[in-house]
């Protein structure tokens, strides 16, 4: 079993006021490549942090972070934003879809950056859009598609490229609880078909649940990592 | 169609009202610069043509030297013979001969010093528009007749009219005490004060003989069909010269210094004018992009964690600003040239340029002059600056973090 991104004693403080706070207070975590699993945690436990940092988005104070075998905190900024690229899909709670662009032109978006063709592109886009239910909205822009809508999109354009990695913010906060079903369906499929590793945040119980590993995290710091049967 | 243009191109429509007060800004200087530009380049031409028609010409053989100390003795010899060779050759009648002096012109009343010109009579009206501009009387016709014409007002001042005799006291090529007695026969009016006072023609052969000039003369003045063939006509010229007695072609700049500086001291404080104008825009500019920049900080954090540099995103910063110049540039060339061109068929006249007009010997109707330069550099530098403008915000998003930016309202 290969390890997809490995955590070695990673703190994080954030300065807020007078006070400090430690979001990474020396984490140490192993995710192994397919693996699905879930960071809970009560709001300001420090799990956005840590996604943030294995996806090269911010750096930790101190300590290690390993993705697909490289080393990525001490990488600069062009560096990482290759392997964000190449190696790495987010989800975010928001969406996060750029306005401007269609359904399908966002899940091309980092096709595009990655230097596909056109044809595969098209072609990719399609399949995926298909996938996540979408067939017949390629051309809405995100202010055209509901909520639900608009996270399959994001969905679909963080795993269109096939990376190795997921990692997925919240990625029901805004969605009702048959949509959040259907968007973990799609992620067990995903995670499934094409072993992508998935490391999603929540504190949603039902995503929890969903999940064949959860990791409890309080105050940066893991409290408890539990391997079950996904409901 | 490229990801960074398509995403550049539906940006700038995401705020349509800012996206074309910034347009409308550049157009309106574009518009502006390109009219104004034409309409000096057109006054220019006129001061140019004007002048040079009223005794310059384009370009004059000389001695060597006389354009700078215009001595007596410093003569083009067999001056009516060389002109003849030059309009044969150039096949072209706007060559005549003249030839230069200074004289104490006396009336029984008064005596004025002036400048007197022996001048060809059949071929003076060809390169001069003197000749035209005789209001009373006729102009010159013989080549050899004791006759003069005078400005109006040195016509004024020496209180004669035609028919009126005026004795002209000089020395002659030879240094020799010099003197001849001449009938009015016209009186010209150019409207130009200091022309109509200090000048006055007699025949070439006249002159001649009262300055023994043994068939010499001072310059011989040649026309292009315009301005700007001139240089190509001044080069043949020049090969068409006897070779050893020391004559050269002196272009109009050479022979009217004056004029040229005249131009490009007004073009210096009209580009000065200018230059605000096109900060102004370029601040326009900074200002729509800045406020676009900080407006899209999140989606810029976005596209960053999503694995687009941060170059890229200030491509696309500059690839906005470049759609949106080059709408201005066109849209601006387009209704620049369209007024530009209508006020050149038209003519255009401001109020309170009579004044300016009289000195500059222009006519107060104004034609502006569009040309490729008048066209395309005003646009162009508002392009360019507008560019320059835009990099402040393009640069600024290398600096951007997306954790930071993605939490940006």
């Amino acid at each position: 079993m290969t390890i997809a991104v490995k955590c070695i004693e990673l703190c994080k403080t954030y300065r807020q006021g007078d006070t400090d706070i430690k979001a990474l207070d020396h984490l140490s975590i192993d995710v192994e490549t397919g693996g699905f699993v879930c960071l809970s945690s009560p709001s300001g436990g420090g799990k956005t942090t840590l996604l943030n940092a294995i996806g090269g988005l911010d750096k930790p104070d101190s300590g290690e972070v390993w993705v697909s075998g490289q080393r990525i905190d001490q990488l600069g900024k062009a560096a990482l934003a290759d392997l964000r690229l190449r190696e790495i899909g987010f989800v975010f709670q928001a969406y996060n879809l750029i306005p401007v662009l269609s359904a399908r032109e966002n899940v091309e978006f980092v096709m595009q950056v990655q230097g596909v063709s056109t044809d595969e592109r098209r072609q990719k886009s399609q399949a995926i859009l298909e996938e996540v239910g979408l067939k017949g909205l390629e051309d809405r822009r995100p202010a055209q598609m509901s909520g639900g809508q608009q996270q399959r999109v994001a969905v679909a354009r963080a795993v269109v490229s096939r990376p190795a990695l997921v990692l997925a913010d919240e990625p029901t906060a805004n969605l009702d609880s048959k949509t959040s079903d259907a968007l973990m369906d799609l992620f067990s499929e995903l995670n499934e078909r094409h072993q992508t590793t998935f490391i999603i945040a929540t504190h949603d119980r039902r995503v929890m649940a969903h999940v064949p590993r959860l990791i409890k995290m309080l105050d940066g710091r893991i409290v408890d990592d539990i391997a079950q049967t996904p409901v | 169609m490229g990801l960074i243009f398509r995403l550049a191109w539906r940006n700038l429509w995401r705020q349509p009202k800012r996206t074309w007060l910034t347009i409308g800004a550049m157009l309106f200087s574009n518009v502006l610069l390109i009219f104004m530009m034409s309409l000096q380049f057109g006054m220019y031409g006129l001061m140019i043509e004007n002048t040079l028609k009223a005794f310059t010409g384009h370009m004059q053989v000389q001695a060597e030297g006389y354009v700078d100390d215009q001595k007596m003795r410093q003569v083009v010899p067999d001056v009516r013979a060389l002109a003849s060779t030059l309009r044969e050759e150039l096949n072209s009648e706007n060559v005549a001969a003249r030839a230069r002096g200074f004289v104490l012109a006396s009336s029984e009343e008064r005596s004025y010093g002036i400048a007197v010109l022996g001048v060809e009579p059949a071929f003076e009206p060809v390169v001069s528009s003197v000749p035209g501009l005789v209001k009373q009387g006729r102009y010159l016709d013989s080549y050899d007749a004791a006759e003069i014409v005078v400005g109006a007002v040195l016509a004024r001042n020496l209180k004669v009219g035609l028919g009126d005799e005026i004795t002209l006291l000089c020395s002659g090529l030879d240094g020799s005490f010099a003197a001849t007695v001449v009938n009015v026969v016209g009186i010209f009016d150019s409207g130009i004060a200091e022309l109509d006072r200090s000048i006055a023609e007699i025949p070439l052969g006249h002159f001649q003989d009262v300055f023994y000039m043994e068939g010499a003369g001072h310059e011989i003045v040649i026309n292009a069909p315009d301005v700007e063939q001139a240089p190509a006509l001044e080069a043949r010229v020049q090969g068409l010269l006897p070779a050893g007695k020391d004559l050269v072609v002196q272009d109009w700049n050479r022979l009217q210094p004056g004029l040229k500086q005249a131009i490009q001291a007004d073009m210096s404080s009209s580009f000065f004018t200018y230059g605000i104008l096109v900060v102004l825009v370029s601040f326009s500019v900074l200002n729509t992009q800045l406020m676009s920049v900080l407006e899209r900080t999140r989606e810029f954090g976005i596209t960053m964690a999503l694995g687009l540099k941060p170059q890229r995103l200030g491509w696309l910063v500059m690839l906005e600003t470049c759609l949106m110049g080059s709408i201005g540039v066109v849209l601006g060339a387009l209704l620049g040239a369209l007024l530009t061109s209508y006020f050149s068929s038209n003519g255009l006249v401001l109020p309170g340029m009579e004044e300016m007009a009289a000195q500059f010997n222009l006519p107060v109707r104004m034609y502006p002059r569009i040309t490729l330069l008048s066209l395309l550099a005003g646009p162009l530098v508002v392009f360019s600056f507008s560019l320059l403008a835009a990099i402040y915000p393009a640069v600024r998003l290398r600096w951007l973090q997306p954790v930071q930016a993605m939490r940006a309202a």
